[in-house]
């Protein structure tokens, strides 16, 4: 059983690069997720980039930074005091993947925009100037994104604070306060919007961050003229918490938690890559029944994130009463969660090596009764919602893109599978047993609201089938493997002598110490490709956390589908892209 | 002037407000019920006396005018509102007997017009808020209202022409043979359509239309002024009830039970109809329902009052 990513992966993408590259590769290397990582000099960045652009249609799928001022465990790599790295994949072979990293100095570090290449980038890019202060020439537009834009210093460097506590206690006077009240004072210009049109003034609506149908705090500056949108310029950031650098703060084990709320309505399936990538580093092989529990409780949360999605998508559009419903049958799953789990939307049940405990006395019972009745419920809801003629007037034909611009922009989950796609993470390197299962990917035509909406429902479906096989063909077994690092160990290998308690002691008291190296695992998450990327410097905790989310990836997409469209039209792209704001900006 | 009359004058606008603030109940309760969940069940019998208690707190509620409106105007809006819809119940006939003014020979056209002046209410309320989510709630109102009027006008022209009158009480007495909507199917299916329009309620309430524009036209207001919009809201509801009653249901008539009775009956269900509505329709967007409107309704209309028009001339030749 090999339930880890494969260490053994082809090089074909990486040679191609090497052999383009004028002044040879820096250095190579593959992390413990058996992904290549080519090092390559600033000057080469552009040149490389454009020749993989040329080559293959590859996705950017990430795209941060490391502050590796701190790092002690660096052999084989370049010097380097911040290093940015990009992650491009392609979708159709697997071993198509490759880390580029390129090496930066101390003072001013500065790199060449790839915007030009890939428009996704434009964000990334953003919030490493944000983040890390890395500067991008030629970029469009190089402003904060996700702290205010008053905010000095940039959090991501090992020499920002952490936490308020380690800051002298705040206090607002009155030229701080005109200061920001001055920062929020709105200028087109500075968004890149013009104030009038050779006919007409534009008029200008803020767009959240507080309006019903924003889904969280999310603020989209609209120009309008009468009702129709010349232009929409999305802002993020009211909702970052600083996740990663919490990763940085708490030990491997007690990171777990504050996964769960990065998608809040993703649960468990926010564990998931996160406790993958730490089993990657650690060596880790997961026993079959808890990788079995693990997929039916992600797909659980699953169906109840698209039971979420589907209410509200109904809601965006006008109709009031399809959201109770389905949140009667959320509620269904989550009394399943709950029994499992003992919480309902953020258990963090997941732990690394396992699952916290084994199934409850019954558990089958609760769900099969749930997958006999939701097919039925799902019927109705489809003659209620998708069949609905004032529902299919409002999002056939809207907020269309097509397979090569969702690949373009990073998009992937529904958004991808309903332009034609059939593109699913699980199918393309399967995880945790997902390759024991039989699942069908649901695609859509006209990638548009109504493809979108059908694929989410369709994946209800599947979801569904997925946890029928769970339940038929539960594995028996331990639900934690047998591994030092398996956190936290088992009571039953303690208390036999001394050596055992300290062991103990020391991995629920420190937490596990994880061997250096970089590992990332992705997972197919309720709304694309959620990745985690962990680097450990030998340590109690992470050294890096990087979390890549498709919400953020899906978001910086809004300006393209909302030009020339009404402003309704807006709220049913908005309904269909499935974000969390959560997710958007961790 | 008989002092009865006097009383009804007196009392008919405190009952239509007692009604309409009920009715905001009913349709929370009725609304819970078809949405599997309670709704207000708390207060008083059933949770009746919800109503009471949201009246209470919203005549407590701070009276904010906002620095930036056009102070005037912004008071003088919801007033309109509410006193256009009440007007308009003095020229409904509810019995045989009871009723302000049900013989006004153009009380028809009396109901047209305070429908066309509270229209003022909605696009006054919108400009004078000096908010953009209000304007653009006014500005889809102004097109929607009076667009719709047109349609509505011209679908009650059947009924009119029927009846032979613009009086509603000379109307629910053409009826006496056969209730007008089934002659009339067509005009009554327009004037539904129109009647939901007129009172911007779900699926056609799009000034409000609160997934996009917050609150629509009265997104500044709070307080009482809101309340004053709200109850002309639910008013204005019982007011498209008692028309299409009074049109094409035949009014009071109705075997064994009181005329009374069957008035309310009739009116009640209309009503639960329009609620049922909301809790069962998207909402569609703006252009699609001016679209609905011009390119549908309007021949439609038209065919209707044709088609009549030609049957009273072919049975008079007869």
């Amino acid at each position: 059983m090999t339930t880890l990513l494969s260490p053994v992966r082809e090089q074909s993408l990486a040679e191609r690069i090497s052999e383009r590259l004028p002044n040879g590769l820096l250095a190579t290397q593959t992390g413990c997720d058996g992904v290549s990582i080519l090092w390559i000099a600033a000057t080469d960045l552009r040149p490389t980039f454009a020749a993989l652009k040329a080559a293959a249609s590859l996705m950017l799928l990430d795209l941060t930074a490391i502050d590796e001022r701190e790092r002690t465990h660096r052999d084989g790599q370049p010097e380097s005091a911040f290093t940015v790295v990009y992650h491009l994949m392609s979708l159709a072979t697997r071993t198509d993947e490759v880390r580029i990293k390129v090496p930066l100095g101390a003072a001013a570090p500065t790199l060449p925009s790839i915007c030009d290449l890939w428009p996704n980038a434009n964000w990334y890019e953003r919030e490493v100037w944000d983040l890390f202060g890395i500067h991008f020439q030629n970029h469009p537009s190089l402003r904060r994104i996700l702290t205010p834009p008053t905010w000095t210093g940039h959090p991501l460097r090992k020499d920002h604070h952490a936490r308020a506590t380690e800051m002298p206690p705040y206090s607002l006077t009155e030229d701080h306060e005109a200061q920001e009240q001055d920062a929020l004072r709105f200028d087109p210009s500075a968004w890149g919007m013009r104030r009038h049109s050779d006919h007409s003034d534009f008029m200008f609506l803020n767009l959240g961050p507080n309006h019903p149908s924003v889904h969280g705090v999310f603020r989209i500056v609209l120009q309008l003229e009468g009702e129709r949108i010349v232009d929409a310029v999305p802002d993020i950031g009211f909702h970052h918490r600083g996740a990663e650098k919490m990763g940085e703060r708490q030990s491997w084990h007690t990171y777990i938690p504050y996964t769960d709320r990065v998608d809040y309505l993703g649960g468990v399936m926010n564990n998931f890559p996160y406790v993958m990538a730490v089993e990657t580093l650690a060596g880790i092989t997961v026993p079959p029944r808890a990788q079995m529990i693990r997929v039916m409780l992600a797909e659980l949360f699953r169906i109840a994130s698209h039971l979420v999605f589907y209410g509200t998508m109904a809601q965006d559009v006008g109709q009031l009463s399809p959201v109770f419903y389905m949140f009667t049958d959320r509620e269904r799953v989550f009394g399943i969660i709950e029994a499992i789990c003992g919480f309902r939307m953020h258990p963090a049940w997941f732990r690394i090596g396992g699952v916290t405990m084994d199934l409850p006395n019954g558990w089958e019972g609760l769900i099969r009764d749930f997958l006999h009745d939701l097919p039925q419920r799902l019927d109705e809801y489809d003659a209620m919602v998708m069949r609905n003629p004032i529902f299919r007037a409002r999002t056939k034909g809207i907020g269309a893109y097509t397979t090569a611009e969702a690949i373009e922009w990073g998009v992937t989950g529904p958004g991808l599978r309903a332009t034609g796609l059939e593109w699913d993470y699980r199918k393309h390197a399967p995880y945790a047993c997902y390759d024991q299962l039989e699942f069908d990917i649901p695609t859509g035509a006209n990638g548009d609201c109504y493809d979108r909406i059908a694929v989410h429902v369709e994946e209800i479906r599947q979801s569904l089938r997925i946890i029928r096989q769970c339940v038929d063909n539960m594995p028996a077994g331990p639900v934690k493997a047998d591994h030092p690092l398996t956190t936290p160990p088992p009571k039953a290998r303690t208390m036999h002598n001394i050596e055992t308690l300290i062991h103990h002691f020391l991995s629920v008291s420190w937490g596990p110490v994880i061997p250096p190296g970089e590992a990332r695992a992705s997972i197919e998450a309720t709304k694309g490709v959620n990745t985690y990327t962990l680097i450990s410097d030998g340590g109690t905790t992470c050294y890096r956390t990087r979390i890549r989310t498709p919400s953020f990836a899906h978001l910086q997409m809004l300006p393209l589908l909302s030009r020339g469209i009404m402003v309704a039209d807006l709220i049913a792209i908005l309904g269909s892209i499935d974000f969390v704001m959560a997710d958007a900006d961790r | 002037m008989t002092s009865s009359a006097l009383l009804t004058i007196i009392l008919m606008p405190f009952l239509l407000l007692a009604l309409a603030t009920v009715l905001t109940w009913v349709e929370r309760r009725l609304l819970g019920l078809w949405q599997d969940r309670y709704g207000p069940n708390r207060v008083g019998p059933g949770g009746l006396f919800q109503a009471v208690a949201d009246g209470i707190k919203i005549l407590f509620k701070q009276d904010w005018i906002p620095p930036f409106a056009d102070k005037g105007v912004f008071i003088l809006a919801p007033a309109i509102g509410m006193m256009t819809v009440l007007l308009s119940f003095a020229v409904i006939p509810f019995t045989m007997g009871i009723g302000i003014a049900s013989n006004l020979n153009v009380g028809l056209l009396f109901i047209l017009g305070m429908m066309g002046l509270g229209v003022y209410a909605v696009v006054l309320a919108g400009w004078s808020s000096n908010s953009k989510f209000a304007l653009l709630g006014g500005m889809r109102a102004a097109a929607q209202m009076i667009s719709y009027e047109v349609f509505m006008g011209l679908s009650l022209l059947g009924v009119v022409m029927m009846a032979g009158s613009f009086s509603l009480h000379d109307i629910v007495t053409a009826q006496a043979g056969l209730w007008f909507i089934i002659p009339q199917c067509l005009g009554f299916a327009v004037f539904l359509l129109a009647g939901i329009a007129e009172t911007h309620r779900l699926p056609f309430d799009l000034p409000e239309g609160e997934n996009e524009l917050g609150a629509g036209f009265h997104t500044e207001y709070s307080g009482m002024k809101f309340g004053m919009f709200f109850i002309a809201e639910y008013a204005g509801i019982v007011l498209i009830s008692s028309l299409v009653t009074t049109l094409y249901l035949g009014g009071w008539r109705g075997p064994l039970l009181p005329p009374a009775v069957w008035f309310l009956l009739k009116t009640g269900s209309m009503v639960a109809f329009f609620i049922l509505l909301r809790a069962s329709l998207p909402r569609p967007r703006y252009d699609q329902l001016m679209a609905l409107g011009w390119k549908v309704l309007l021949p439609l209309s038209l065919l209707n009052v044709m088609v009549t028009g030609t049957l009273l001339m072919l049975r008079a030749s007869l």
